[in-house]
C-alpha cells in the first residue's frame, strides 16, 4: 500500500514537473493542465543593464502541494545565467589602464576616461528549495524548510523554520522565523590577499600563497506582527536581525591608489613596482544588520487594491537606507493592471572609498571601492498586467525600469577630470504563468 | 520621508492606543481579506525575483521576510 502511494506520488510529481516545464518553454499553452492537488507558479526573468553591463535570464518553477487550507509542501527551482561586464572597483584614469584578469592568467584593457569593467563575469546558478507548512492546533502554526544553491564559484546551504501564535479570532498573527546558511566561495584563481597590489599575473608568489576558497556564515531572524485593521485593510510589522561572519569581502573587486603629491602627477594613478598601484578590496569579517519594515494592504470600495511598504534598514557597517514601494491594482472583470513606484536610498559604509591616497593607504584596516556599498540612490518604475483565465490560473507580465544613481567624494587634480559615479539603468521583463 | 515616518508612526501609535482588541473583523467578515490579490505577499515567485535583483545590487535586503541571499553576486 506504501509502495503504491509512494508510486503515486512519484508520478504526481513527474507530472507536474513535465507539465511545468512544458509551460516555461510553450508559454501559456491551454493544453497545460497538471494534476488538481497541485499549485504550480512558474516565471520567466529576463533582465538587462546598459552599457553591455550584466544581463540574466531566469526560469523559476514551484510547486505547492495543498494537503488543505494550512497545510501545504513546496518546492521550487531557479536557474539563473549571467554574462556581461562588471565595475572592478578601479578609478577610470587619464591612460590606458592595464587589469590582471581574477584567474592570473591574461589582462584586459580600459581606454583613458572608460569605467574600469571586468567582461569575464559570467555565472550558472542553480537553487533548490523546499517548504513544508501546518498548524500545530487552532492557535499556532509552523514552517520548516531547506535551501541548496550552487553555482562555479559560490555555494549556499541553508534551513528555515518558522513559528506562528494567532490571536483574537486569528485577527493578529505573531510570527518567529529563522534562517541558518552556510556560504564557501571558491574564486576564480583562488582567494586574493586583501589590501596588497593585484599581481601580473598567476606566475607571481601573491597567487601561490592564497587559499582555495574562504567560506561564511548567517544567522538571520524576523519577528512579525500581522494585523486585520478591518474588512479591508490588513497591516504587517516586523523586525528583522540579520548577523554574517567569516568572508564578506568580494575577491574580484579592487581599488585604485591615487597620487596626492604635488607635481605633474597630483590625481593621477600612483606607481608601484613600475605600474599603476591596485589593491584587492577588504571588508569586515562580521555585519550586522537590522530592519523595520511595514506593509499595508487596502481595498478600496471599487476592488482596486493599494499595496504600500516602507523599510527602514541599518548595520554596524554604518550603512542605513530607506526603501518606500508603492503598487495600486486597477481591477478589471478578469484582467488588472499594476503600475508600480519603488524609491531606494542608502548612506555608506564606513569603509568606503572611492580610491585611496597615495600618502596614507598602508594604513587602512578595511576599504572597498564596491558602488554598492556607497552613497546610493535607486529608482523602478513598473507596470504589471495580468489575465485570469479561471480560479487560480493567471497569466502575468510586467516590464519596469530601474535606475541607479551614485555620489560621493569627486577626487582631486587629474581625477577630478573623470566619471566616478556613472549612473546605471536596467530594464527587467517577467513573464509568469499560475495554474 | 518625514511625513511618510510620522504617518507610521501615527499608526502605530494609534494601534497601540486603540489596543488590538478593537481591531480586526468577524470570521464571517472575512470575504474581501480572503482573496488571494489581499495576501500580503500575493506573487512569491515575483517578489522572490525582485528580491534577488535588488539584493545584488544594493546594500540592503529582506525585511519582508529572509530575502536575497544564497548567491555570489553579492
Amino acid at each position: 500500500m506504501a509502495v503504491t502511494k509512494k508510486n503515486q506520488k512519484h508520478r504526481d510529481l513527474a507530472q507536474i514537473l513535465s507539465a511545468a516545464s512544458c509551460a516555461l518553454i510553450a508559454g501559456t499553452s491551454p493544453a497545460v493542465n497538471a494534476a488538481e492537488s497541485w499549485d504550480v507558479d512558474s516565471a520567466f526573468l529576463l533582465y538587462s543593464e546598459s552599457d553591455g553591463r550584466v544581463s540574466a535570464a531566469e526560469p523559476v518553477i514551484s510547486a505547492t502541494k495543498n494537503y488543505d487550507e494550512e497545510t501545504k509542501l513546496n518546492f521550487k527551482l531557479v536557474a539563473d545565467t549571467l554574462t556581461g561586464a562588471s565595475p572592478n572597483g578601479a578609478t577610470p584614469g587619464d591612460h590606458v589602464q592595464t587589469f590582471t584578469r581574477p584567474s592570473g592568467n591574461g589582462s584586459y584593457d580600459v581606454a583613458a576616461s572608460e569605467q574600469p569593467l571586468d567582461d569575464t563575469f559570467r555565472d550558472t546558478r542553480i537553487a533548490l528549495s523546499t517548504n513544508w507548512s501546518a498548524p500545530i492546533n487552532r492557535d499556532w502554526a509552523y514552517g520548516v524548510g531547506g535551501y541548496l544553491s550552487s553555482e562555479h564559484d559560490y555555494q549556499s546551504v541553508g534551513v528555515n523554520s518558522s513559528l506562528s501564535r494567532y490571536l483574537n479570532q486569528k485577527n493578529a498573527t505573531l510570527t518567529l522565523g529563522l534562517n541558518l546558511s552556510n556560504d564557501t566561495i571558491t574564486p576564480e584563481g583562488g582567494v586574493p590577499t586583501s589590501l596588497v597590489q593585484m599581481p601580473l599575473s598567476s606566475t607571481d608568489s601573491e597567487f601561490s600563497q592564497r587559499s582555495d576558497s574562504e567560506s561564511k556564515s548567517l544567522v538571520d531572524a524576523v519577528f512579525g506582527v500581522t494585523q486585520v485593521i478591518n474588512r479591508r485593510t490588513i497591516m504587517q510589522f516586523n523586525y528583522a536581525l540579520s548577523t554574517s561572519s567569516g568572508y564578506l569581502t568580494d575577491p574580484y573587486k579592487i581599488i585604485s591608489v591615487i597620487d596626492d603629491n604635488a607635481g605633474a602627477n597630483f590625481g593621477g594613478n600612483f606607481q608601484s613596482n613600475g605600474r599603476d598601484l591596485y589593491l584587492y578590496e577588504k571588508r569586515p569579517d562580521s555585519r550586522l544588520k537590522q530592519s523595520l519594515y511595514w506593509q499595508t494592504k487596502y481595498q478600496l470600495d471599487n476592488n482596486d487594491i493599494l499595496d504600500l511598504s516602507y523599510r527602514y534598514m541599518f548595520d554596524d557597517w554604518g550603512i542605513s537606507s530607506h526603501t518606500i514601494d508603492a503598487k495600486y491594482r486597477f481591477r478589471f472583470d478578469k484582467q488588472y493592471l499594476e503600475p508600480q513606484l519603488r524609491w531606494y536610498t542608502q548612506s555608506k559604509a564606513d569603509f568606503y572609498h572611492r580610491y585611496l591616497n597615495a600618502s596614507n593607504y598602508t594604513d587602512v584596516d578595511f576599504a572597498s571601492a564596491d558602488y554598492r556599498l556607497g552613497d546610493l540612490d535607486t529608482y523602478t518604475i513598473g507596470l504589471k498586467y495580468g489575465y485570469k483565465f479561471a480560479d487560480e490560473t493567471e497569466f502575468y507580465t510586467r516590464f519596469s525600469l530601474y535606475h541607479q544613481e551614485s555620489s560621493g567624494d569627486k577626487g582631486y587634480g587629474k581625477l577630478a577630470s573623470q566619471d566616478l559615479y556613472p549612473s546605471m539603468d536596467a530594464a527587467m521583463f517577467i513573464a509568469g504563468y499560475k495554474f | 520621508m518625514r511625513t511618510l515616518i510620522s504617518a507610521v508612526a501615527f499608526l502605530t501609535i494609534s494601534i497601540a492606543v486603540t489596543g488590538c482588541s478593537d481591531l480586526g473583523v468577524k470570521p464571517w467578515e472575512r470575504d474581501i481579506l480572503a482573496q488571494q490579490e489581499m495576501n500580503l505577499i500575493s506573487d512569491p515567485i515575483e517578489s522572490s525575483l525582485n528580491d534577488h535583483i535588488y539584493f545584488s545590487k544594493e546594500a540592503s535586503s529582506g525585511g519582508q521576510g529572509f530575502g536575497g541571499g544564497g548567491c555570489g553576486c553579492n
